[in-house]
Formats: C-alpha cells, structure tokens, sequence
C-alpha cells in the first residue's frame, strides 16, 4: 500500500483540536495561515441536534442515563472514556494509572468542568519557595498579559480578590450562590477557610454577537448549544474557520507520527484515515502537537528517524518523564439543615457557584504544595441512580432502612438535596520516574505502538489527601451534618484518587531552558527541531492546585505567537 | 405503526424479539433504524456506534412474559401510584428489562430473586408469588425489605439484596421518567434566569446572602449587554 501524499503544504499542521490545538489553530489562522487540524475524532457542533444531549430529559433514554456507553452518564459529551475499544494502554509493575481520552472536535473542552484557573506567581516558580520539583523558564508575568487575553476572547466569570497566588482577571459577574453553598459559606468561615465565587467559564454576559449568554441548565459537562460555555470547537476552530477560510479540518484522522527530512526538521505528518483505514500523509512547514500530553508524547516517541533514533525531540530522554496529574480526594456529608427543600429551579451553571481556593501555609503542615476545594450539591435533575438507597439517612435518626410502600415518596422528597459533596483539587511533585513510554509489545488497531504507564503517588500526595479528608469531615461537622462512608485509611491512601483520574495530567513534554533536562524551550518549540512545538499541557513544569486548562489556552496563544513571529521572519 | 410509536417502541423495548422495521433484508434493518431516529429531533444524541448498541439490545429480550409481570407486580407493591401514577405509567418494567441486558451483571440477582419470590409464595401459600393476595405478598416483603446499613448489602442475604436491588430500580425508573419527575417537583432542565434563593426559602433554612457578596454577582438585567473593562479589570458595563 502506497502512503498518499497532499501536494499542498500547510504552514502549520495541527494535531488535536482541544484548549490547546483550538487556540494554536484561532491564533494562526487569525495570521492568515494554512492550517490544518487533525482530529481523532468525528466533527462535533453543541448545536447539531443530532449529537445534541442539552436539555435532554432521562426518559428519552431507555437506561435513564445510566454510564454504561458514558463513564460520566450517557448524556455527558465525551466521545470515549478511560477505555476506548481497539485503543488500549497498558501498565507497568502495580501502576493504576487511568488515561481519559475523548476523540471528537473540540476533545474534553465538551464535557470538562470549565474551573478556569489562572497559575499564580508562586506556582511558576515553587522550587524556590520548597526546593522541590523545577521551577518553570517562565514566570507569572510572562504569561498575565495572555491570560488577559484569554478572558477577553473566551469568557471567564469570577471575582477580583486580590489574592497573591490567585491572581485578578478580566470577569464576568459570577452567579449567585444556591442554598447548598450558602451553607458552605456559612460552615467554612466558622473555621476559618475562605470561600469565593468560583471561576468558570460561561458567559454570565455578553461578550460578543457570535455567542449566546448562560440560561442556567446546568448541563455544561453536555456542551452548550448557544456556546455560552467554552468549548474549543464553539469557540476557536468555528472562528477560526470564518476568519479567512485558511483552515483545513481532518476529522476522524488518527496521527501516527510527525515525519522528518535529513536535517532532522519535520515535513509533516502521517495519520491513518479512519474511514478507509488508509495511510495519509500531509506536509507542512511547522507541526504543532495537542493531541494531549500523554497523546503528543506517544506522537513524539513513535517518530523515529535516523536523525532522532530515540523518538522526536527525546535526545534528553525526557519525553514522556514527569507526567503528574492533579491529586483528587472527595466526600460527601448528609446535611440536615438542607431537608425537606421546596422546589425551585436552581440548576444554575453547570458546576459550583463557589469554591475555595488553597489558604494555609505549608510551613506549619506535613506535606508541600496545596489544594483547592470545590463544591457539590443540591436539587438537581434526576438521572440513573436517583432514588437508590432512598433512606439510608434514616440511619441517623434511629430509622429503619429499607421498606416499600408510600413512605419511600416521602422520604425521596425529604432527602432530595441534604447531600453536600467536595472535591480536593491539589499538586503533585513532578518526578522523573513517573511517566508514560511505548509499549514494545502492544498496538493500537491502527498498527500504533501504545503508551505504557508507570506511576506511583508519593507519601507527599497520600498526606495531602489525609489533610483533604480531615478538612471535609470538619467542614461536613460544621455545616451540622455527617460524613458519609467511613473515613479512608492509610492502606486506602487516605482516599486519594488513582492517578490519572482527575484527568489533569501534564508535564511529559516539560519546558526548560536546559536541552538535556526538558523537551521544549520556553516557547514549547522543541529543543531538537525548531519547527514542531507543543501546545497542550506536554510542557507544564508543574501542575499547582489549579486546573490546567486555562493555563493551556494562554501558553497556546503565546506559543502561537511566536510561531507566527518566527515565520514571519523566516527562522523556522 | 406510525413513525413516532415505533420509535417508542423501539425505545421501550416493547416490541418483543426483533426490531419493529420489517421487510428489511439483513444488515438493512440496523441503518433503516439509525435514519428512524436521526430524524427523530426527540432523541437524544447518540453516536451511530451507540445506536447500534441500543437497537442490539432491544432486538434481545432477557425476562420472559411470567418474569416481566412478576416485576410490574413488585415494582408496584414497593411504590403504589398516586395521582402523578406509579411504576407502570413510568415504564418501569421495560426499564427493568433494558437495563438488565445494559448492565449483565444484574441478572442473576434479578432473576435468582425473581425465583426466590415465587419458591417462597409457593411453599408458603401454594401460589405463586404475581397471583397470591396482597396480604401475604407483603408478609413476603416485610421479611427482605429492610437492611442494616451498617453491613455492606453484598454480605446480606440474595433476597434482601434483591429487594434491595428491585426497589433501587423501581424507584430510579420512575423518577427518573416524566410521571416521577412531576411526582417529585423539579423544576429545571430549561432555560431561565437564576437569580438566587428564594426569600421563603433562605428564611426556611436560616440562612441569607450577604450584602457584600450579592454586590458582586451578576446583574440579570444587564446580562444582553457585552462586557467592557478598564485596564485594571473592573467591569464597566
């Protein structure tokens, strides 16, 4: 079989199309760029009411929205999950990693919670302050101007509260709080843990003609059809499409490797053609990877050359090293304050209305690093599962559980919307001997070489978890409630979530100014071809205890930047 | 059968053993079905590969005749309709049916239970259990229908976790269909405007918004207006 070859050659070829790719293509084609993008997976816009979930009701599916085609619930917008069919990953020694992959336009930026944190000062330089993990090339003030920029563009509602490690913005109004978080409040200030409005992006108000404004559904994680939520396809490649026509999309096209010429600079890349299952190939003069960090890193090992024998851009042998994701440990307590609720609409956005962002000093705490709490709850639509064990919380008032008859209606109404859950949000140290490589053994059903994983969380993130649990059990006690399960062990790592779950991983491509001990420069041009860069979460240094995606999206416009810089003035 | 009832057909499962699109050839019947439902503006997005899941596992049917009214009996024993129905009007049943085939690891409970109810009501009164009195079904129920929370329910007994099982999926299908939802009161799932809690409700729970907090939230009556800021950030629109 002959690999076919476009005869046009793109100034840049973008592999993913989430946070990262979408930006790297909106800033490019606004340049006036050919570009194309290639995606995984098939086309996807939140408005087409055939892939549409928004709105929808659970009786409209015969498994009421049960998880089982959806990890997250059949109406969630993530086409895949940890597991995807014909796509495996394996695991090295006794590591649990779990790797979340969603192939469709736009990728996870469909479903995902849209907690849009900006990194503060301190997170891009923390070797200094603890003398663990590497500090970033850059710092806060390289990258403020392009956070700026990306509340501007995209939408982003918060408050300004002059926190030194949380930095102000440029938001929109947050909502109000509901009933669940106004007990929030209330218990977290007796203890004298700070809470304030979260910072999501949705569009709370106008921010251009092109976008709709919030009707409160609460159904983010489906993707909204008047993309008043961000997700990339909504708000980056459709733009990007309308601003010059430039942009060629490859849907359903799964990249296999960035090919190279004898100077070891990159031509282009292969993709296998889904439909077909034929291989293609396309040129261009600049190749940027989004696929994801664990997927751009496959991408890279996979493209051996004789001029790069150890993979693309690893002669530091770091490619794939340091992948960390987010430590994740949750709980949720039965509140009966919240009993007996008279019913109104509260669905609000998709996701907490408040939040509390990391407060204490870890001078006097056992482990480094932080996390930021977020919260759930309240009277919302019912799906698969709703109902279950209707009243376990009988428990704590003496009552039978169990039973049938007419008292199940009663208890449902009285229970509806007592629970509050919380979620820690924190940092892992980056270590070298946490990482993904190819597995010499294993294919994809592409004929891909597929990531092996070997992580293990450290005592450092199992303390943080215990410190999660004990502040949520205090918080559940505060708002006059009670923990529910029993509060994890040691041997269960004090809760703290396998890795990968929290589906924040980062770091396998990391940024430095040293060649032999990172990937890509500060720009995410890789060290050993000046012609690829990186612009998904691959070159994070660290991870802080924020979420990453907004910090994807302002290092992918000031990537972007300078890419267009750099062709400009012909240097790449 | 027009259009839409086949769809609701399909859906609920209610066309024992095959699809309800004849006449096919082989192989035609799963792609006439896929353009059925994409046409249909009442589904509810679904990939061409999840279709195929769905319409596979209606074309299979799980319990036979005897076991589905069976459930529907039970089913409405642990929620009796009110004037907003019960498990039948909420398709409970057919519900039952799917997810046992969605979720395999549900039937042998399901079904050992389904057994167990009967073996019982036969030894106990010499029927089985869908045709014996109320009465003596309940006495049945009262001995599995309640659980100490304090063992996890994999270490009960079959039956109580049966029960247990049965009145989960009971309860789930009917409030999560429309009849349960009206039952129950919620109110959202459309488009609106939040604009916080309301005042009989704070009061209700002993709690307010403060003054400070409020101040910074968002302004409904100006939320058409696009957003404007000064350098420094504050929103000047």
């Amino acid at each position: 079989m002959q690999i076919k070859e476009t005869a046009v050659q793109y100034d840049a070829i973008i592999v993913g199309s989430g946070a990262g790719g979408g930006m790297s293509a909106k800033v490019l084609a606004d340049a006036g760029l050919k570009i194309a993008v290639v995606e995984a997976g098939p086309y996807f816009d939140p408005k087409d009411p055939k892939q549409m979930t928004q709105l929808k009701w659970p009786y409209e599916s015969p498994r009421r929205g049960a998880g089982t085609s959806r990890v997250f619930g059949e109406f969630d917008m993530a086409y895949g999950g940890w597991e995807i069919e014909g796509e495996p990953y394996t695991q090295k020694d006794d590591t649990n990693f779990w790797w979340f992959r969603s192939h469709m336009l736009g990728g996870r930026t469909n479903h995902w919670g849209r907690i849009s944190l900006r990194f503060g000062p301190k997170d891009f330089k923390h070797k200094d302050v603890d003398g663990l993990g590497e500090n970033w090339p850059i710092g806060y003030e390289d990258v403020k101007p392009y956070y700026d920029k990306v509340d501007k563009l995209i939408g982003v509602f918060g408050t300004n509260e002059g926190l030194p490690n949380d930095p102000d913005g440029f938001f929109l109004p947050p909502p109000k709080p509901r009933l669940h978080e106004l007990f929030y409040i209330k218990g977290a200030r007796k203890m004298n843990i700070p809470v304030i409005p979260s910072r999501m992006s949705m569009l709370t108000k106008k921010i251009n003609e092109e976008r709709g404004v919030c009707f409160y559904c609460g159904q983010c994680s489906r993707a909204c059809q008047v993309y008043a939520d961000f997700s990339s396809g909504s708000c980056l490649i459709f733009p990007a499409q309308k601003s010059g026509g430039q942009v060629d999309l490859y849907v359903n096209s799964v990249v296999r490797e960035v090919t190279t010429n004898e100077e070891g600079k990159a031509t282009g890349v292969s993709y296998i053609n889904k439909e077909d299952r034929k291989e293609y190939k396309l040129r261009g003069k600049v190749v940027v990877l989004a696929a994801s960090a664990c997927s751009s890193a496959r991408i890279l090992l996979n493209s051996k050359s004789a001029q790069h024998p150890n993979g693309l851009g690893n002669s530091s042998n770091l490619v794939g090293k340091y992948l960390h994701d987010s430590t994740g440990s949750s709980r949720a307590g039965f509140i009966p304050g919240l009993m007996n609720r008279k019913m109104y609409n509260e669905d609000g956005v998709g996701g907490m209305h408040v939040y509390t962002p990391w407060w204490l000093d870890n001078k006097n705490l056992d482990f480094p690093r932080g996390y930021h709490i977020e919260v759930w709850g309240g009277i919302g639509m019912p799906n698969y599962g709703f109902g279950f064990n209707p009243n376990d919380f009988n428990k704590f008032f003496g009552l039978p559980t169990g039973g049938y008859g007419p008292s199940l209606r009663k208890d449902v109404k009285k229970y509806y919307g007592s629970v509050i859950g919380f979620g820690g949000r924190g940092e892992a140290i980056a270590r070298e001997d946490n990482y993904c490589e190819i597995d010499p053994t294993t294919v994809d059903e592409f004929g891909i070489p597929v990531l092996r994983f070997k992580y293990k969380w450290s005592d450092f993130e199992k303390k943080q978890a215990k410190h999660m649990q004990q502040t949520f059990e205090e918080l559940i006690h505060a708002m006059g409630g009670e923990p529910l399960g029993d509060t994890p062990t040691k041997e269960q790592d004090y809760g703290l979530l396998a890795p990968g779950m929290i589906i924040h991983e980062v770091g396998t491509t990391r940024m430095g100014d040293d060649p032999k001990r990172s990937v890509v420069n500060k720009f995410q041009q890789l060290h050993d071809a000046d012609n690829v860069f990186i612009t998904d979460a691959g070159p994070f240094v660290s991870q802080a205890d924020k979420n990453c995606t907004w910090t994807i999206l302002a290092l992918s416009w000031r990537a972007s930047d300078y890419i267009v810089d750099q062709l400009k003035k012909q240097n790449i | 059968m027009d259009r839409r009832k086949s769809i609701k057909s399909i859906l609920l499962g209610t066309v024992a053993g095959g699809l309800a699109i004849h006449g096919c050839k082989p192989g035609e019947e799963q792609e006439a079905l896929a353009r059925e439902l994409a046409k249909d503006d009442k589904y509810f997005g679904r990939t061409p590969e999840e279709l195929e899941e769905i319409a596979k596992l209606n074309a299979e049917q799980f319990f036979n005749e005897h076991e589905l009214q069976t459930i529907e009996v039970l089913s409405n024993l642990i929620l009796p309709p009110n004037e907003n129905g019960g498990p039948t009007d909420a398709g409970v049943p057919e519900f039952i049916e799917f997810m046992a085939k969605d979720i395999p690891d549900l039937q042998t409970t399901l079904r050992g239970g389904l057994m167990w109810l009967d073996h019982k009501s036969n030894t106990d009164y010499g029927t089985e259990f869908k045709s014996t009195v109320e009465e003596s079904q309940k006495k049945i129920l009262d001995a599995i229908a309640f659980y100490d929370p304090k063992i996890p329910m994999d270490e009960h007994p079959l039956e109580i976790q049966f029960f247990n099982l049965m009145r989960n999926l009971t309860l789930t299908g009917y409030y999560t269909s429309k009849v349960g939802i009206q039952d129950l009161g919620y109110k959202g799932n459309m488009p609106n405007i939040w604009d916080g809690v309301p005042e009989d409700v704070l009061e209700q729970h002993g709690v307010a918004y403060d003054e400070e907090w409020l101040a910074k939230c968002v302004d409904q009556s100006k939320r058409g207006v696009i957003a404007e800021w000064d350098e420094n950030g504050n929103l000047l629109t």
